[in-house]
This record gives structure tokens, C-alpha cells and sequence, in this order.
């Protein structure tokens, strides 16, 4: 049956018909809904997992029982997840044991644009590449084999083209699912990763990857399509479609097995060609290989090597290096009348977050003043002379970076924000500091920082703001909520009695949409010596819907100062110097931050 | 079946996603191959959406290329301005009349373009442009939620898509509560494409 089906559908219901009996993941974008996906599915066991290596852990445990199991998440979850990632390599698996990766070039929803697949490479297991969600859905049922066959993890690996686009695919209907039955068989030598049994394992581990080469060179999937011979393109995943677009008339060697790869395949199709180009988005993964296979080829000195690829970009280089006529197209496009007001996206109206991010930014840019241009060359440099310092997380509350709020000095990672102000700290940065941290991202790996800020006698404030949801990826549910992956009720982890046991003595509990409450909580908290915790606690606005009293702007009371505007909320706009609540969006008194900081208290409950 | 290329763009939470969705599943009931690829992620945070569908005997890369878009239907005037590029002598530009401003032009650190530069820009491209007062429509129609079918119906006078494989797909996709409110916006937004392409 014909059906449309973006790449992560596809594999859920590819991952399903091949008999899939237990899936964990961590929610991040471009993966989420992959799992979101097979839990709308019978016979499954699903789960959202605390974090990534969580999830590779119970995926690796399904497989010691014997079932098919699968672990998912994003290019950046994969860190998380390396430990036992590398572990599973070494153990092997008794059921099929599948890990996806979705990789982001072009950073739409993330912290850097790593090239996963050299994480096959790195730990010695296979790796496929759908192109489209046909293949999705089709490489999930060879993934659990090769995993069963060769005794191994294999990774699969997707980015955000692939996962997020629909395509048209021909799936199964309601295929009879044969799913393995558990077992568990003690074998200390395969599963208990003592140095002496660890060793022994190494040559198995090589011995594999020699054999998978040997597999890979007739993989069904992989394949030759050959027209005009005198430029051959060697190609995977999205770039391959990109390619296809772009060089309609070349010859293709569309490759699915990308680790390790058909190299004798490799060198029968450059005997047809004229000369090869690889068409590969990011780092010279295949291109590294074929150079060491002693072959001539052409790739990332035409191809870019950072960002996404797209049609676009590819005939434009393609065009500059001679391989391919220079487009129309190229020339056609005009320079902008004049530039366009861009449109970042913004913390939503009614978020908790927007009080919160009001007064950090407040507290923290009080005395500041500009120092010489950053190596970047922007300007957006200011030394922090008595202001507040706040290092930030993963999450929704990280827009509060952009105008007007301009809240945060810091994010790099899941869970950085309590380790990294603690070591300000003790760097002797004599500014107060405070972390900000979500409610899913502090269960995910905020917690063990906090544990160390505790034992390593910190001083520092650490703001959990508690939405009880995974906001930024479309609420999930985490341990906070009390809700499961299937959408029902689950036991909860009480965060202010898992912060006391932890053995914080200084924690607050305040409403998102008291500001002065916050802000005065904050100046209380960053004077102590001891460690301190306030939770922010209010709903997403987007998750629990419902408005309160509608909110109004008394004009003869305004007096324009316009610090309403500085609130950052999409719901207030003006028109000349006329202040404007947008009643559709604004969510009303249930927030009413605005307000707050309306020095006439012209903005009013109507 | 020659390629079309839609682009579909706005502001997040205004339905171009949902919009862009249906008409692909139309589109492929229909015989042809689809590939349809959104901005999603941080986007969806009431910033810019553009969503690539195209349509055709056999599509390969799911991104339209500058200057190869048949067709642009923009929710909102500046997201329709800032994606011109897209647009090729004979592209038609559906554009609706109405203005979101981004924070930077809320904060005065910007100016939102008027209609007439937003016209500008678009004709540099082609003549082709239609300014719909779609949410205008929608909220006379007494629900403003059903501007992306009055939109799509709008646009699906320029397709070669029977009338009826979308108001099947209407019929599965929508309450029925709400079913009838919703055929009666495509039949606007189909009326309103044919008062305006039979004048020319």
C-alpha cells in the first residue's frame, strides 16, 4: 500500500513489521517522533528514557533478553549514549540491536552539526543510510539482521531531511509481526566485560568488520545506475537526492552500507566512469576512504563541508568547478530591495520562562559595559562587572538568548548549565551565578551536577524551571510528569524531594508568573554560601491550554516608556507609540507579566 | 505530469504545516510522486515556516531550488516578501493580506515592508500576484482557523487536481462539527481565485 510518510514514520513502522519488541529514546529533535510514533503501535514496549545513554542501556538489556530492541535519538544524544554504545560493540547482542542516530546538518534545532557516522567507524560497527522513507522503512528489517547475523549493534543513521520529509513509500498493510521471545542465557564470556573477557572479544570485533565488508559488497539496496559515463557520482542519504536533482543525466553509485563500505563494488563502478565526484553532506566520510583506497577522486574541494546540503548550493559549486553548465537560475536572482526584518523564533505568550528570563536579564545586565570586539568580530561583547552571570541549558528557556531579553551567557549541552557555573566559581569569577536548567533536562543530566555542587561545597543558585513537560520537542512526557510515552499515567519523581534529597536545605518553590517574587528569591538565594535551588513551576501554555481574563492597555495611562515591549511577548505590539494587546494570542491574566512591569499599571485586566 | 514546485510559507502556528500536509496526501491520491519537506524545531516558536512540496512523474531532492518555484502561497505579506527569490518569470504568488509584525520592527529596531513594497519585491519576479484578503474572509466566515483551507482552496484552481479529491480528503481530515464550515472556505477560496483569473 502507497502511503506518504516522513522518514521517521517510516522507520517506526519499518522498525514494527521487522518485529521490534522494546524501543527507549530521549526526545530531540529530528528524532522525536520516531518513538512518538511506535508507541501509537501494538505490542511494543516504549518508553521515554531519562537520557540517551538510558535508553542505550535498556535497548542493550532488551537485546541480552533476546527480543529485536531499538534505541533513538539525535546526532547530540549519541555523546550521551557513547558509553554503552561502545559497550554493545564489544558484547555484541543476543536480539537484534538497532541504535538511530538523526544528525542535523544545518543546526535547525541544535547545538553543532556533528557527523555521527564517524561513530561507526570509531566503534566498529556497521552503519546504513536511507535516502528517502522508502528505504527507511525498508533498511529497518536489514539492520535487525545484520545485527542478529554478525552479532553486533548497527547503527542507523538519519538527518533531518531524511526524518522530516514525506515522500511516498510502499509499506505492508498489516503484515503478521513475528517477534523473537525473550530468553536469557548466562554467558559470562559475551556479557560480563572483565578486562580478560573483554580481550578476547577485540578479535571477534575485528574479525566482523572484515566479514561485513565481504557482506556489503552485494547489499541489494546499494546500487549502480549508469548513464553518462563521464562523471560517476558516489553518493548517500539526502546529498544522493540532491545529486540526482542536479546531475540528471551522470552515472550514480547510491550507497546505503556507508560503514563499512563496498570497496571492491567501489572500484567496479570507477572502472565505468570517466572520474568520480562524491556528493556527501559534511565531513569526507566516504571521500576519506577512497582516497585511501589509492582512488582519484573529486569531493569536499566542490562540495561544502559545513552546513546542509541542498540542490541549490550543490549546482552552484558544481557550476564554479566546470562539471556542469552554469544555471539560469544563478544569474537570475536579484539582489533584495532592501533587507527584510528577520523573525527569530520567540518564547510563546504566556510562557513561564518569560518572568524568569525578565529578571535575570535584569539582574544581570545592570552593570555591564562594552570591551574590545569577540574573535567573532560581533559585538555583543560586555564585561560583567557586578551582574549576575547565568549559564544555561537545552530547552525552550534558551530563546531568552535573543532580544529583547538578552538573559544568558552560556549553553552548550544537555545538562552543562550547574557544572559550568559551579566552575566559574571556582575559577574565582567573584560575580553571583546562576544556572537556569529545565525540568526534563535537570532529570536528564542536570541531576548528577547538582549532586556535585552539593559535595564540592558550591555556592551557587541553580533556577529549575518546571513546565512539567519536554516543551521544546512537542511535550513528551519525562519521570517529572507522571505521564508515560504511551500518553497514560506513570509513577512520578517528585523534583523538590529528589533536590532535599540530593541535600540541597535551601530551596524555594515560586509561581512562574510572579515576577517580583522571583526576582527577589534570586537576590536572596545568590547571597547565601551554600548551594540553593528555587523551582520555577508554571504550565506551558502550549501544552495546558486555557486563557484567563483578557489583558488591556489603559492609552491615557501609558506613558510610553515601553518597557512592556522589553517583556519579549509576541501578544504586545505598537503602532506608533499606541501599545496594542493582541487578545488572540495573549493568554491573558493567567500570565499577566506585562503588567507587572508596567510602572503606571496601565496594563490592566479588562 | 510536468513538476510543480509549491513553496508555502509563514508564521508559526498560523497553519502552513497543516495546510502543506493535506495538499500533499491530496496530490499523490492523484497519481503524482510528492516530496514535501518543512522548517521545523526552533522555527515553530512564532518564527518564519516555509514548507518545499513538489510534485511530479519522479522527484528527487525534497528542496525547491531559488527560481524554480511555480507557485508561492504566503500566510503573511513579509513571508511572502522574503521568500521572492524562489519566484520565476510565470510563477504565481498568492499572498495573504495580513501583517505580523516580527519583535524588531515591534521594537522599532525595523520597518515592516508596506503592501505596495511587498508588491514591489514580488513583481521583480512576476506579474502573476494575487493579494487575497484571505484572513479578512476567514474572520467574516465567523472562524479565522480556516484561512488555510480558504487558502488551499484558493490555490487549487491553478492545479491539476480534481475539485473532489480535496474535499474527500476535507471530509477524513476535519471534525465533522466543523466539516461544513470547512468545505464552504475551500468554495470561497475557490470562488475567489476564479473571479479573479477569469477577469484576466
Amino acid at each position: 500500500m502507497k502511503r506518504l510518510l516522513s522518514g521517521n514514520e517510516a522507520m517506526a513502522l519499518g522498525a514494527h513489521h521487522a518485529g521490534l519488541s522494546v524501543a527507549a529514546a530521549y526526545p530531540g529533535t529530528p528524532s522525536t517522533e520516531i518513538l512518538e510514533n511506535l508507541a501509537k503501535m501494538e505490542g511494543i514496549y516504549v518508553e521515554w528514557s531519562t537520557n540517551e545513554k538510558v535508553a542505550m542501556e535498556v535497548a542493550m538489556g532488551a537485546s541480552y533478553g533476546g527480543v529485536r530492541a531499538l534505541a533513538i535519538m539525535k546526532h547530540v544524544g549519541l555523546n550521551v549514549a557513547a558509553d554503552p554504545f561502545f559497550a554493545a560493540s564489544v558484547t555484541g547482542v543476543r536480539g537484534g540491536l538497532v541504535v538511530i542516530s538523526c544528525d542535523d546538518p544545518g543546526m535547525h534545532s541544535s547545538q553543532n552539526e556533528q557527523d555521527n557516522r564517524h561513530f561507526a567507524r570509531f566503534a566498529k560497527v556497521p552503519m546504513l543510510e536511507p535516502s528517502n522513507s522508502q528505504e527507511a522503512y525498508d533498511l529497518m528489517a536489514w539492520a535487525f539482521q545484520i545485527s542478529e547475523e554478525f552479532d553486533t549493534p548497527v547503527l542507523f543513521r538519519s538527518t533531518t531531511r531524511i526524518s522530516h520529509c514525506k515522500t511516498v513509500a510502499e509499506v505492508q498493510e498489516a503484515p503478521d509481526v513475528d517477534r523473537k521471545r525473550p530468553k536469557f542465557t548466562r554467558d559470562p564470556y559475551k556479557l560480563v566485560m572483565v578486562p580478560s573477557n573483554a580481550r578476547p572479544r577485540h578479535p571477534l570485533m575485528e574479525e566482523r568488520i572484515q566479514k561485513l565488508s565481504s557482506y556489503v559488497e552485494t547489499f541489494p539496496l546499494n546500487e549502480i545506475i549508469l548513464q553518462d559515463r563521464s562523471l560517476g557520482i558516489i553518493s548517500s542519504g539526502a546529498a544522493y537526492q540532491h545529486a540526482r536533482e542536479v546531475f540528471q543525466g551522470a552515472s550514480f553509485l547510491k550507497l546505503v552500507t556507508t560503514y563499512p563500505l563496498p570497496q571492491t563494488l567501489i572500484r567496479r563502478f570507477a572502472l565505468d566512469v570517466k572520474r568520480i565526484l562524491v556528493v556527501e553532506e559534511l565531513d569526507p566520510f566516504i571521500e576519506d576512504t577512497l582516497r585511501a583506497m589509492g582512488m582519484n577522486v573529486i569531493g569536499k574541494e566542490v562540495v561544502p563541508i559545513m552546513g546542509e546540503l541542498n540542490p541549490q548550493i550543490l549546482e552552484e559549486r558544481a557550476a564554479i568547478a566546470g562539471l556542469i553548465p552554469k544555471p539560469a537560475a544563478l544569474y537570475a536572482v536579484k539582489k533584495p530591495v532592501r533587507e527584510l526584518p528577520m523573525r527569530p523564533p520567540l518564547l510563546c505568550p504566556g510562557c513561564p520562562h518569560t518572568a524568569t528570563s525578565y529578571a535575570l536579564k535584569r539582574l544581570g545586565f545592570y552593570h555591564t559595559q562594552p570591551e574590545e570586539e569577540s574573535a567573532s568580530g560581533r559585538k555583543a561583547v560586555a564585561r560583567k562587572r557586578q551582574g549576575l552571570i547565568v549559564t544555561s541549558d537545552i530547552g525552550c528557556y534558551t530563546l531568552a538568548v535573543y532580544p529583547p531579553l538578552l538573559a544568558l551567557d552560556t549553553c552548550a549541552c544537555m545538562g552543562a548549565s550547574i557544572g559550568q557555573a559551579h566552575g566559574l566559581e571556582k575559577a574565582g569569577i567573584t560575580n553571583k551565578i546562576v544556572s537556569v536548567i529545565g525540568d526534563s533536562t535537570f532529570l536528564h543530566s542536570g541531576i548528577t551536577g547538582l549532586v556535585n555542587a552539593v559535595y564540592n561545597e558550591g555556592r551557587g543558585t541553580t533556577i529549575i524551571l518546571d513546565n512539567s513537560t519536554t516543551a521544546m520537542t512537542g511535550h513528551q512526557g519525562h519521570p517529572g510528569t507522571g505521564t508515560s510515552a504511551r500518553g497514560e499515567t506513570a509513577p512520578r519523581v517528585v523534583i523538590e524531594d529528589l533536590v532535599r534529597g540530593i541535600g540541597v536545605r535551601d530551596l524555594s518553590i515560586v509561581n512562574a508568573f510572579d515576577l517580583a517574587l522571583i526576582e527577589d528569591t534570586i537576590k536572596r538565594c545568590v547571597e547565601t554560601d551554600e548551594p540553593s535551588v528555587i523551582i520555577v513551576r508554571g504550565a506551558c501554555p502550549l501544552h495546558v491550554r486555557g486563557k484567563g481574563k483578557p489583558m488591556t492597555v489603559d492609552l491615557a495611562a501609558c506613558d510610553q516608556c515601553f518597557n512592556c515591549l522589553r517583556v519579549g511577548c509576541q501578544a504586545i505590539t505598537r503602532e506608533g507609540n499606541e501599545v496594542r494587546i493582541d487578545t488572540a494570542i495573549c493568554v491573558g491574566d493567567r500570565c499577566a507579566v506585562c503588567s507587572q512591569v508596567c510602572h503606571q499599571k496601565a496594563i490592566r485586566v479588562e | 505530469m510536468k513538476k510543480i514546485d509549491i513553496l508555502m510559507t509563514g508564521v508559526g502556528g498560523q497553519g502552513v504545516i497543516l495546510a502543506s500536509d493535506a495538499l500533499a496526501e491530496i496530490a499523490m491520491k492523484a497519481g503524482h510522486d510528492v516530496k514535501k519537506s518543512d522548517s521545523l524545531g526552533m522555527s515553530q516558536r512564532g518564527g518564519s515556516v516555509v514548507s518545499h512540496l513538489r510534485l511530479g512523474r519522479q522527484v528527487f531532492s525534497p528542496m525547491i531550488r531559488k527560481g524554480e518555484a511555480d507557485i508561492l502561497l504566503a500566510f503573511e505579506r513579509l513571508e511572502g516578501a522574503r521568500w521572492a527569490d524562489y519566484l520565476h518569470k510565470g510563477s504565481i504568488a498568492i499572498i495573504n493580506d495580513l501583517a505580523i509584525p516580527p519583535l524588531s520592527v515591534v521594537g522599532g529596531a525595523s520597518a515592516y515592508p508596506t503592501t505596495v513594497e511587498v508588491e514591489d519585491i514580488i513583481r521583480r519576479y512576476t506579474d502573476q500576484l494575487y493579494i487575497m484578503p484571505g484572513t479578512q474572509i476567514a474572520q467574516e466566515m465567523g472562524n479565522p482557523q480556516v484561512l488555510n483551507v480558504l487558502l488551499v482552496g484558493f490555490l487549487s484552481v491553478f492545479l491539476d487536481i480534481e475539485e473532489k479529491s480535496y474535499i474527500e480528503d476535507l471530509s477524513q481530515r476535519v471534525p465533522q462539527k466543523v466539516l461544513q464550515l470547512n468545505l464552504k472556505a475551500f468554495a470561497r477560496g475557490r470562488e475567489e481565485a476564479l473571479a479573479r483569473t477569469q477577469g484576466n
